[in-house]
């Protein structure tokens, strides 16, 4: 209170009039950056895509705008069980993300004391080497002759999974399982990194006026902690689930023929087959679908601020 | 993506983006910026950009495009190549075979490594070639199906067989006269490829490997047989195992290829389609068994003593990766030399010595004996006469078919 009445009164002097006014362009100035990196990577590629998804003809003929909307409906008649694999495995690799990176999380914000930053430090740490090294690794660690294999198969794991149709044989690899973990490991840390800053932000006094309450530790950690980290939560997944659901790496190099994602067919699309409105298409499904998932998402989830 | 920029933006997206940069406070109040961005650009703008970029037509005239060529008063070559398909020294820093080739012409070599598949090279050099501009590079090496489609698509030069006369006088037979470029008048291969079946001892267990029937049918393999995405080695081996020939078939042969290949994917045969990494698979024995490239086995099995390879008695599939020289490449003589540098015997004896894939220059036996006795002899690297007998190459496609295969053999590889 005492700040506010000792702050000095406004002086309408009227020499602070023209560097008031250069100050109202300042943020402007400042956005024009970013605009301008946005139109040249963002808006030009997109009316350019958009342009091209509408196009028929063939690299001899060239391509014409037809505005041949036909495309679209051929393009998910024809790849939708992709689509919905897609969804499936990268809404999978969320929910795994969200139960090995909570509790992990929640260790760094409130429990690692000392050992705080070198956690964060090896939660980071894979993204020292590159996204491709990291997925061929799980070649080597899953390995139909390997440790993780053998040991899977022993405990009868592999019989379960196979049951549930998530294996087949005695092989993790080139698995819908091996993809979803491929994926799991990959987006992990786009997690962690959110839930982290959101839970680290509640204030522990929090949950001291929650024991003083007679809360137990799970009714804290379901009224108190939880809801305050939902805006970690919902950025997290989104985080996640939007760039898995676009993946054709992990599909690629850890799936087989039934595991392919969208992400590979708009892949073949574009670069084997050359069919460039379909291929331009698909991205555009892909992109509307996943809009309209996170729209409802974020509208189900309540919260307004993303961290 | 944004290899598919548009070469330049429409008139109305220009003036727009003009607008922006020349009048920067009238452009930066909020409405404008509204109006500019969104309303504007998205609406009017937007639309007359849809329209407007189109892909052009692809140059029509077979013979491609030169530019001035600046070879006397430039001496460089811009050269793009795989990666690790050059001999290195030692050092790791100096290319033998390139330096020998500046001391002699004192024309340099650039020589980048950027090219890693076929269809993404493609993706990215289109664009400019399809526009009429030059790509900054010389030379390149594309795979035959591609180097096919360039031609086709008259987007490489004519060679001047003037100034390849080794290159004309040392080209292997097998390689001399393929049907989408006679006589090499556009080509010539830097390396050839024999696509063969390789194998796991350890992993195979005893279980005998002979054919591509082997693969799709023994219940031994199940879920342990490797194919490659390349449609046409997949595709041409199998095929030469139902006896139909690469070099002239139909579609209803490729359908029946399709056909057998779809039964051993639905049974779980076929553990997966790969590009070169079948090579990790192979050697941890994921693979017990799987169609593979000769000069990766003859590297493999340096390195692994359990990796081995049979030629199938109804054939295997030959191919070559190709020099061509892109339109509008500044420096068309020195390519060509540098062409006809690497038909002598010397150097392509040291090449094929280094990288181990098959040498297209006849007469590199004795030379290639003289640096490594045991390359000269073995069959992937210089094909003897009863190889060569069953080298088989798959026959060019026209565009449409190449599409209508294209779709169908995704369609197999699961998209």
């Amino acid at each position: 209170m005492a700040a506010v009445t000792e702050a000095p009164p406004l002086a309408p002097a009227p020499e602070t009039k023209p560097p008031r006014k250069r100050g109202r362009l300042v943020p402007y100035w400042l956005l024009l950056p970013g605009i301008l990196w946005l139109i040249v990577f963002f808006a030009l590629p997109m009316i350019y895509q958009a342009s091209t998804s509408v196009q028929t003809g063939s690299l001899e003929e060239g391509y014409k705008v037809t505005w041949h909307f036909a495309t679209y409906w051929d393009a998910l008649s024809e790849y939708w069980p992709q689509f919905l694999r897609s969804v499936a495995y990268a809404a999978a690799a969320t929910v795994l993300c969200l139960l090995l990176g909570y509790p992990l999380a929640y260790l760094i914000a409130f429990r690692a004391g000392r050992w705080r930053n070198l956690i964060m430090v090896l939660v980071i740490a894979p993204f020292f080497t590159s996204f491709l090294i990291r997925t061929l690794a799980w070649k080597t660690i899953l390995a139909d002759s390997g440790p993780v294999v053998s040991t899977l198969h022993t405990l009868h794991v592999l019989d379960v999974t196979n049951w549930l149709g998530w294996t087949s044989g005695d092989r993790v690899l080139a698995t819908p399982l091996a993809v979803v973990c491929g994926l799991t490991y990959n987006f992990l840390p786009f997690m962690i990194l959110p839930l982290y800053t959101s839970l680290e932000r509640i204030d522990g006094r929090l949950h001291e006026a929650a024991g003083d309450l007679y809360a137990k530790p799970w009714t804290t950690f379901r009224k108190v902690t939880f809801p305050l980290s939902m805006p970690g939560v919902v950025s997290g997944t989104l985080l996640t689930f939007i760039p898995a659901a676009g993946d054709y790496v992990n599909a690629e190099l850890l799936g087989s023929t039934d595991t392919r994602m969208i992400g590979n067919v708009i892949q073949t699309q574009f670069l084997r087959i050359l069919d460039y409105p379909t291929a331009a298409a698909l991205s555009f499904i892909l992109m509307a679908a996943i809009l309209l998932m996170v729209t409802i998402y974020i509208r189900k989830s309540g919260t307004e601020d993303l961290v | 993506m944004e290899q598919y920029e548009p070469d330049r933006p429409t008139p109305a997206v220009a003036a727009a983006m003009r607008r922006s940069l020349s009048n920067g406070r009238a452009a930066m109040t909020r409405r404008s910026l509204l109006r500019a961005s969104a309303g504007g650009a998205l609406t009017v703008g937007g639309l007359a950009a849809l329209t407007g970029c189109g892909i052009p037509a692809a140059g029509k005239s077979q013979g491609g495009v030169s530019a001035d060529d600046h070879s006397a008063k430039e001496k460089v070559i811009n050269f793009s190549n795989w990666p690790e398909y050059i001999d290195v020294d030692d050092s790791g820093k100096h290319r033998p075979t390139l330096d020998a080739f500046t001391k002699r012409t004192g024309v340099q070599v650039k020589y980048t490594e950027d090219i890693n598949d076929n269809d993404e090279f493609f993706g990215k050099i289109q664009p400019q070639l399809a526009a009429g501009q030059d790509t900054g590079r010389d030379l390149i090496v594309l795979t035959d199906w591609l180097a096919a489609r360039m031609i086709r698509l008259g987007y490489v030069q004519k060679l001047d067989a003037s100034n390849l006369p080794h290159a004309f006088a040392n080209l292997s037979d097998q390689f001399r006269s393929p049907d989408w470029d006679p006589g090499r008048a556009y080509s010539y291969p830097w390396q050839g490829i024999s696509t063969v079946i390789a194998y796991n001892k350890k992993a195979l267990d005893g279980v005998e490997v002979k054919s591509v029937s082997d693969l799709l049918d023994n219940p031994k393999l199940k879920g342990r047989v490797g194919f490659l995405t390349e449609m046409r080695d997949s595709i041409g081996m199998t095929m030469l195992d139902m006896g139909k020939d690469p070099a002239k078939f139909t579609t209803d042969d490729y359908d029946a290829v399709i056909a057998r290949l779809q039964k051993a994917v639905d049974k779980g045969q076929i553990r997966r389609f790969t590009g070169n990494d079948y090579t990790s698979d192979l050697t941890k024995g994921d693979f017990a068994a799987c169609v593979a490239w000769g000069g990766d086995i003859v590297q493999l099995q340096a390195d692994n003593p359990d990796v081995g390879y049979v030629i199938p008695a109804s054939g295997y599939m030959t191919s070559t990766d190709n020099m061509l020289i892109p339109n509008k490449a500044r420096h068309k003589t020195n390519a060509e030399r540098l062409i006809d540098y690497y038909y002598e015997p010397e150097p392509a004896a040291e090449l094929a010595a280094y990288i181990n894939y098959v040498s297209p220059v006849a007469g590199v036996k004795p030379y290639l004996a003289k640096i490594d006795k045991s390359a000269a002899d073995n069959p992937l690297i210089l094909p003897d006469q009863a190889m060569q007998a069953k080298s088989h190459a798959f026959r060019s496609l026209s565009s449409k078919e190449e599409t209508a295969y294209q779709q169908k053999f995704a369609k197999l590889t699961g998209a």
